[in-house]
């Protein structure tokens, strides 16, 4: 029953936490350009204005494809809360992010083109650090279960520091923030307009928020790993690590993407690999 | 024992018959009957053997080894004669050195090699049955209406020579089955020899001048392959007085390192890894069924059949750590080099050649993980692979190119097609198929082997990613209304598509039950332990296997409670969603193209860097077998 429990906790939790972090987000984020910025709960608000739009697609199958990319965040989002094997958590986040470029594919609109290209370019950039770091959680807790890896004796940050640095770096690329917001940018004002989601609107478009509400959360999980051990500092750190990248967001302008490809890839090689190499001499 | 014989001889007396046979639609009869027959044999083999242990067969014939004798002295002759007529002096060499190593073999201590058992059959050589016995035989039924299809329509100028072609290619079968169930490594050889040159042909079937260059490769690199077989066996039987792939097995490292890393070599020109890959890239001239049948189910499986055959002796070796080495750099190099490709077949073949490395990388591990996650690449690769190629090639001849931006809309104008060909894709990477299990078990095992050869995994499987996606996308993309174009391609070739689609998906569903029954007992009488994925995980697995079922059932709201609009195209549209009008009155259109990021992922540099680092490593490979 306890599982059961588990996931209607994440069920509910997880997007009311998602979206009030986004409300924060976007205050404080107006604050940082000497705005007063909408309420905390805008977003909920949002979403629900959103659920009562006219529903317009250009491509008739766009939004099944939406779909089943909230279906799948959900779904890894219950894999990693209820503790099961952190590959398959990968692999199946992996799967919901390509639901959501072969959205915008289907569209058929240049800008959700670039913007899916851009999105999957991403994916190719920050997928190695990510079972990167599952690697490392293997080598330190001898498992690959999210549970077993919580419940480790000691923070993971002490024999990982490098591969939370490498996740920290991608951690952008993620929340979709600037310097990487290559695949959608907030402001549709730009060469890009809203990349993939451009020719989203309505309930996909709601959909598309509820499902990033998860997904950060999921990654600020992901984060928490580092300090399980210590189950309070674990949550302010993780926290922490959001607004670092609304920091950020706020004070680098967006890169190309072969810096972003190429800085992804050099900080994975140099401070994830760079970790496990470590790691593994310690061991020897 | 009988279904063994009725394996190897069946397809060659068919063979025989399907050279002398005129009359096409009397030929295409045969290939399929017989296609029936032998699936069925392989999975009467499995169904009467898979519950018993390993067992050995006398097969004792002087008869067969006289044939076999001959048969090798007049393919060293007929290659001698190619060689010396093409001008080919590398050519020439190799058969030089094979015969006079073959010679010298024969009359050193020919009449003493007495081999006890001459075949064999366990889990493993039912595994690569099955891949061979059902995926080759659907190849062969697609055959019959390609190339109809390629003679009559699409290249009329090649001399139509199918019942040259339809020979081969059972010859082909035969001894691919001859391969993993003999024993006897003379016999081995010599069927392995058999697969040499029946690629040969196969590639040169167009008698083009590119393609008689690339079979001419083909035939170079493998008997480079050979020779070091040759030599493996010699050594084996001057050290332990034994030619038996059992007894040689049996051995242990220190005896029979040096041997093991020679097959290993052979193995590595066969399964083309780097620096040996050219061969299978140049066998793309071929007609599109050869592609499939070397790609996927016979002959680069040969290879890595053969390597994972003394993976247990690898474990732990120095050499072992170089051929993983060969097979890391080799996905590696071959991943990021597909990404630059548009060329369909290109694609496909980069890709071969990328999981054949991690095969290989698997292999050189050799512990029980790896093993284990290696038989079932093989088997999820050879059908996914399989329903890719047979798919391009009925692309190709609806639309003309096998490029993949000429396939942008393919979803309206060949939905089958294009629906299968998607199903393929989605079993070469997408998470839960068959692919996406055993990178979890690859990359499971190299993290209990050595942590840092993960690296390769979490490099080539991100990249892997990139270039398998963006072809989805540009399958799915619809711009512009366009008529279907899918009629009018013939029932065999729906049928074997059909069919592997339906494989590529349940192979995945019931991968549990091939692992309990045939992997987990082979690794068990290996190693003596052996692994298994997890209850939980197996259920995981098969809910993300019903989600991803249920997405076409989506479709049942397909146009409802939606209103279509245009495209945003940065200007006023003109009545459609390509062409648009901009500031100052300018009319404009739109086109798509995919991001082949040729400054990052050059093919030719990629594939410098990866023959130099992977040549360092065969000779280090070579070297270390010695210490």
């Amino acid at each position: 029953m306890n599982i059961f429990l588990n996931i209607l906790l994440y069920l509910v939790l997880a997007p009311l936490t998602g979206g009030l972090l986004a409300g924060l987000d976007r205050k404080i984020t107006a604050r940082m350009q000497s705005r007063i910025g909408p309420p905390i709960l805008q977003p909920f608000f949002d979403v629900l204005k959103l659920t009562q739009k006219e529903n317009l697609v250009v491509r008739r199958s766009q939004n099944f494809y939406i779909g089943f990319f909230l279906v799948l965040v959900i779904f890894t989002g219950a894999l990693f809360f209820t503790g099961k094997d952190i590959l398959l958590v990968i692999f199946a986040f992996t799967l919901a992010a390509i639901f959501f470029v072969l959205a915008g594919f289907k569209a058929s609109s240049p800008y959700s083109f670039i913007g899916a290209h851009r999105e999957l370019l991403q994916m190719m950039a920050y997928e190695p650090v990510i079972i990167l770091s599952a690697v490392g959680m293997y080598m330190v807790t001898r498992s690959f279960y999210v549970s077993d890896i919580v419940s480790f004796s000691r923070p993971l940050i002490y024999y990982l520091p490098g591969i939370l640095f490498g996740l920290l770096y991608i951690l952008a690329m993620k929340f979709r923030k600037s310097p990487f917001d290559l695949a959608a940018s907030h402001h549709a004002h730009q060469e890009l307009v809203k990349g993939i989601t451009t020719e989203f609107s309505g309930k996909a478009l709601a959909m598309i928020e509820v499902a990033h509400w998860y997904e950060n959360m999921l990654v600020l999980g992901f984060i928490y790993l580092f300090f399980a051990r210590l189950p309070l500092a674990g949550a302010l750190l993780s926290l922490l690590a959001y607004f670092l990248v609304i920091l950020i967001d706020n004070t680098f302008a967006r890169v190309k993407w072969q810096l972003a490809l190429l800085s992804c890839w050099l900080v994975t090689l140099i401070f994830g690999f760079g970790n496990i190499l470590v790691l593994f001499i310690l061991r020897k | 024992m009988y279904l063994l014989e009725f394996l190897i001889m069946f397809p060659l007396l068919i063979s025989v018959i399907l050279l002398l046979l005129k009359g096409e639609r009397l030929r295409a009869g045969l290939v399929k009957i017989s296609a029936l027959a032998i699936s069925s044999a392989a999975i009467a083999l499995l169904i009467s053997t898979f519950h018993r242990s390993i067992q050995y067969f006398k097969a004792e014939s002087h008869l067969v080894d006289k044939i076999m004798f001959f048969t090798e002295w007049a393919l060293a002759g007929y290659i001698l004669y190619l060689g010396l007529k093409f001008k080919r002096a590398r050519l020439t060499l190799l058969i030089l050195l094979q015969a006079a190593l073959m010679f010298y073999f024969e009359y050193s201590c020919g009449a003493k090699v007495i081999s006890e058992n001459n075949l064999f059959i366990d889990k493993f050589s039912i595994i690569m049955s099955l891949v061979v016995g059902i995926i080759g035989s659907l190849i062969c039924v697609y055959s019959t209406g390609y190339m109809e299809d390629f003679h009559r329509d699409y290249h009329k100028e090649i001399k139509d020579r199918r019942n040259f072609f339809f020979f081969v290619i059972f010859v082909f079968l035969s001894a691919m089955f001859g391969v993993i169930f003999s024993n006897n490594l003379l016999w081995l050889y010599f069927f392995w020899e058999i697969t040499t040159v029946c690629s040969f042909l196969l590639i040169g079937y167009k008698r083009t001048q590119e393609s008689r260059n690339n079979a001419f490769r083909a035939l170079e690199l493998n008997l480079l392959g050979g020779l070091a077989f040759l030599a493996a066996i010699i050594i084996f039987y001057r050290t332990t007085g034994s030619i038996e792939l059992s007894k040689v097995m049996l051995l242990g490292k220190a005896w029979a390192l040096i041997p093991v890393i020679l097959v290993c070599f052979a193995g590595l020109t066969k399964s083309a890894q780097l620096p040996f890959s050219s061969w299978l890239l140049g066998a793309m001239v071929a007609p599109t069924p050869v592609s499939a049948l070397l790609h996927s189910s016979t002959m680069v499986k040969a290879g890595v059949y053969i390597i994972l055959r003394f993976a247990a002796v690898l474990q732990g070796t120095m050499a072992g750590f170089a051929l993983a080495l060969i097979g890391g750099i080799t996905f590696l190099a071959a991943s990021f080099a597909a990404v630059s490709q548009s060329d369909a077949k290109k694609i496909l073949a980069y890709s071969t050649v990328a999981n054949l490395g991690l095969i290989v990388l698997c292999a050189g591990i050799g512990t029980y993980e790896a093993m284990w996650a290696a038989i079932l690449l093989i088997i999820f690769h050879a059908t996914a692979k399989c329903l890719l190629f047979l798919c391009v090639g009925t692309i190709e001849h609806k639309i003309h190119s096998r490029n993949i931006e000429n396939m942008s809309g393919l979803i309206i104008t060949m939905p089958k097609l294009s629906i299968m060909l998607q199903i393929g894709m989605a079993g070469m990477f997408l998470a839960p198929f068959g692919m996406l299990i055993s990178k979890w078990a690859a990359l499971k095992a190299l993290v209990d082997y050595n942590p840092l050869l993960a690296i390769f995994v979490v490099f080539g499987s991100s990249v892997t990613l990139f270039f398998w996606v963006k072809w989805m996308g540009k399958l799915i993309i619809v711009a512009e209304p366009k008529d279907e174009i899918e009629h009018g391609v013939s029932k065999s070739q729906w049928f074997p598509l059909g069919a592997l689609s339906v494989l590529t998906i349940s192979v995945c569903g019931f991968f549990p039950l091939v692992s309990s029954v045939l992997i987990e007992p082979y690794c068990l009488e290996i190693y003596a332990r052996t692994i298994t994925m997890s209850q939980g995980n197996i259920v995981i697995m098969s809910i993300m296997l019903a989600m991803v079922m249920l997405f076409p059932l989506s479709f049942i709201n397909y146009g409802k409670r939606v209103k279509v609009v245009d495209a945003y195209l940065g200007g006023a549209n003109i009545n459609n969603n390509v062409e648009f009008r901009g500031s100052a009155g300018t009319v404009n259109s739109m086109s798509m193209y995919n991001y082949y990021l040729e400054d990052y992922f050059n093919e030719k540099k990629l594939l410098k860097f990866g023959v130099i680092i992977s040549i360092v490593l065969v000779i280090a490979m070579l070297g270390l077998s010695l210490l």
